[in-house]
């Protein structure tokens, strides 16, 4: 594609920082899901300008355009489609202020969020400091990402989702304009067009600054894995913890076969007899630590917890840890392909969901692991299949449809931290009416009115009429 | 449209009939968050609404409620405390007040601002169509996060009709405590030390902490700073909102009192007027959201201000 605006581009960002070689549009067609669409041309920016430069061009030629980060995305929403411009934020990766004092920090988007909490672990002498988000992809996903997909973890249970920790942003429009938006101040005149931006799957512009709070370190930490005969007795205790007036760190859940194919592939130790385990984590000052630790360490007896291990070292800890973080690592020794879901439901329909899901995979003829957030009622079936054998895929994607459907009828929602991108856009009328899309899709004309900011995603058409962009056949949703 | 539960039909109706007329509608609460000089027009409503009060739905398990906009916070938290919860959500008034005006309270420093609260809300638009934004679950990307907007928008976007909040149990102790003679350096020294306070206000020279657990972790934070038990100072009317380090630099005016970490200052004289940032993106909001401004005309739009 030589054409004048490849040429501007070269000439403005630099030949280095602009490729348009088929490898490259290869590798930048497609984020970590299966879908695949057709980048036009990849840029590198290096600064905001370069990013103003680069959206002016887009502007001027009606191009659209895709912002990606490390491209760990699960639902295709840095997945490019017609051509469009991939900007690529990964050499935006610097830390360029830390109050230590009030506990901010701006970052570029492209800084990958394990790396911000190393830069700034060791500044505060006496707690330590750490970005709470914490997604199991933290050591290749970007802080962009993250403020894209408004991304969550095991740890935003009590420390919330990233919007809890992102004060301000700069933002480039489609038309080249920059602004800050939010602030270090806790009032900033106006709407809080920050918590808008937070979760809007780059289709309201390119983030360019992000201003993040960062969390001090716990003094005191428990870490404890329980065991079940099933997910069921699992999921009671849970919801009997929270009931109680307890917020846990993180409450994770893995079933049977996840057990088993982890323990493989680390060996953590893991009871692979057990129908479920539970991962808890208490953190904070002693006396309630200890105070906690105990009371849930009684509820989970009293829910049929058969056994109780603490993690007696940071080795231990770790090692728990990696057994849940890693388990989709382990997932290839059963079969080489997964499809990992994310759905929300309400904790007391944990157990009942659960067992749909177990019946919707075996109706037909799949298998399923389950390791998920118990404590958000955030579920993530992670379906294990070989795409070589015929017509699989769409019995992959029948499940994945009346899993969706499963949750969204037990007053759950569509997505807890993958967000909507290409997979889930069709199915957001099972949430929301015409009237409601179209609000949304008003909150994005205002960011976006030449509909250039990775169009067609998340708003199924008609709401999303006004885009750039249609989705080509070929593409695989 | 979004089927309009019984308790919305008469606030959706009268929306609706004022817009058919291209009458003007403002939504009153309880009345005790009134506009701020700078935030209002001359403009007086045609009509005015109230939304439906009561609590519909709280479950202890799920840490959620749900209710009409116009329930009274305290009537609220007296259902939550009954279950050992409350909600982020400071001051008295009606919870679609409350949210509408978007103010944190004094334990935003700890317990995050009053923005994260808002999970699920049915907004009643410009023409009475009831919208359903956001999710009735903590955790949920699903589509744009409307709700943030809404937060703070004093009604100019829709109004609040029905709203789902999250909650949060009730800490085994919270207790107030000051520290007499606190300079800068001292307030520094104290703040390091301290974990996770849910609020430091600071006048120049008294300090005074809230915390929130267990009562042998307060004592013992409180401890060396020689903090005695007191109750938090009255707080001037006027939110003067700045960076945290440049609100501690204001400090110096009688009544002045700074949220430590912050940086809002609590004074008795009002705030200088601010433009908004992104105006055109405000404009094309407000214009998007309700293009006849017949919503809360009473209201100056922040893309004028």
């Amino acid at each position: 594609m030589i054409d004048a605006f490849l040429t501007r581009l070269r000439r403005e960002l630099g030949p280095d920082n602009v490729k348009d070689g088929r490898v490259d549009i290869a590798l930048y067609s497609h984020d970590a899901s299966n879908m695949v669409g057709a980048a036009g041309v990849v840029c590198f920016p290096e600064s905001t300008s370069d990013v103003v430069s680069v959206l002016r061009a887009c502007h001027e030629h009606h191009r659209p355009f895709v912002v990606r980060g490390a491209g760990t995305g699960l639902a295709g929403g840095a997945t490019p489609l017609d051509d469009a411009c991939v900007i690529s934020t990964i050499r935006m990766n610097s830390v360029d202020t830390v109050d230590v004092v009030n506990r901010t920090a701006w970052v570029g988007p492209g800084m990958l969020n394990l790396d911000l909490s190393r830069t700034v672990s060791d500044l505060d002498p006496v707690f330590g400091l750490h970005f709470a988000p914490d997604p199991s992809s933290q050591q290749s996903c970007t802080i962009g990402g993250n403020v894209a997909n408004n991304s969550g973890g095991p740890h935003c249970l009590a420390e919330g989702v990233t919007s809890s920790h992102v004060l301000a942003l700069e933002i480039v429009l489609s038309d080249g304009s920059v602004h800050v938006v939010g602030g270090e101040e806790p009032e900033p005149p106006g709407l809080d067009l920050r918590g808008a931006v937070v979760g809007s799957e780059g289709m309201f512009g390119v983030v360019t600054r992000v201003c993040v709070r960062l969390t001090p370190d716990p003094p005191h930490v428990r870490t404890m894995l329980f065991d079940y005969v099933d997910v069921a007795k699992g999921a009671e205790t849970v919801s009997a913890v929270i009931a109680a007036g307890m917020v846990p760190d993180a409450l994770e859940m893995m079933d049977q076969l996840c057990i088993r194919a982890v323990e493989d592939y680390v060996h953590a130790g893991l009871p692979t007899d057990a129908g479920a385990v539970l991962l808890v984590e208490v953190s904070g000052l002693r006396h309630q630590v200890e105070h906690d630790t105990e009371r849930i360490v009684a509820i989970a007896r009293a829910n049929g917890c058969r056994s109780v291990r603490h993690a007696h070292s940071e080795e231990e800890r770790a090692l728990l840890w990696k057994g849940r973080k890693t388990a989709f690592g382990a997932v290839a020794r059963i079969k080489p392909n997964y499809y990992l879901h994310d759905t929300v439901v309400p904790r007391r329909h944990l157990p009942d969901v659960l067992q749909e899901i177990y019946r919707i995979v075996a109706d037909l003829d799949l298998l399923v692991l389950n390791v998920f957030h118990a404590g958000d009622g955030n579920l993530h079936p992670l379906i294990v299949f070989d795409k070589r054998e015929p017509g699989v895929l769409e019995r992959v994607h029948e499940a994945g449809r009346r899993i969706v459907e499963t949750s969204v009828a037990a007053g759950g929602v569509l997505s807890g931290e993958h967000g909507i991108g290409l997979e889930k856009r069709d199915y957001m009328p099972l949430m929301f009416d015409d009237d409601d899309l179209a609000a949304q899709a008003g909150l994005r004309r205002a960011f976006d009115p030449f509909g250039l900011a990775n169009p067609a995603k998340v708003l199924p058409s008609p709401s999303g009429c006004g885009d750039a962009a249609t989705i080509d056949d070929g593409v695989w949703i | 449209m979004t089927d309009v539960p019984d308790h919305l039909v008469s606030l959706s109706e009268r929306l609706r009939d004022a817009a058919a007329a291209r009458e003007t509608t403002a939504v009153i609460g309880l009345g005790t968050r009134p506009l701020l000089e700078n935030e209002s027009t001359t403009d007086v409503a045609r009509h005015f609404v109230s939304a439906p009060s009561g609590v519909l739905d709280f479950q202890p398990d799920e840490m959620i409620v749900r209710c009409g906009a116009g329930t009274p916070l305290d009537e609220l938290r007296a259902v939550l405390r009954s279950a050992g919860q409350d909600v982020n959500i400071g001051g008295s008034g009606t919870i679609g007040g409350a949210l509408a005006r978007g103010w944190s309270d004094v334990h935003r420093l700890g317990r995050g601002p009053i923005r994260d609260v808002l999970l699920e809300t049915l907004l009643v638009d410009h023409r009475g169509t009831t919208i359903r934004v956001g999710g009735p679950t903590v955790k949920n990307v699903t589509g744009f996060d409307l709700a943030r907007v809404l937060v703070g928008s004093l009604g100019t976007l829709g109004v609040l009709g029905e709203v789902t909040v999250r909650t949060r149990p009730l800490p085994l102790e919270s207790r107030w405590s000051v520290i007499d003679g606190v300079d800068r350096r001292r307030l520094d020294e104290v703040r390091r030390h301290l974990y996770r306070p849910t609020s430091l206000l600071w006048d120049g020279g008294r300090l005074w902490i809230h915390l929130d657990g267990h009562p042998q972790d307060i004592d013992e934070q409180l401890q060396r700073w020689g903090a005695r038990s007191d109750s938090p100072p009255a707080l001037a009317p006027h939110r003067w909102s700045l960076p945290p380090d440049d609100a501690l630099e204001v400090v110096g005016e009688e009544g002045d009192v700074v949220e430590v970490g912050v940086g809002l200052v609590h004074r008795r004289r009002p705030a200088p007027s601010r433009r908004v940032t992104a105006p055109e993106v405000h404009r094309r909001l407000e214009t998007e959201f309700d293009p006849h401004r017949l919503l809360n005309p009473q209201v100056k739009r922040f893309s004028e201000r």
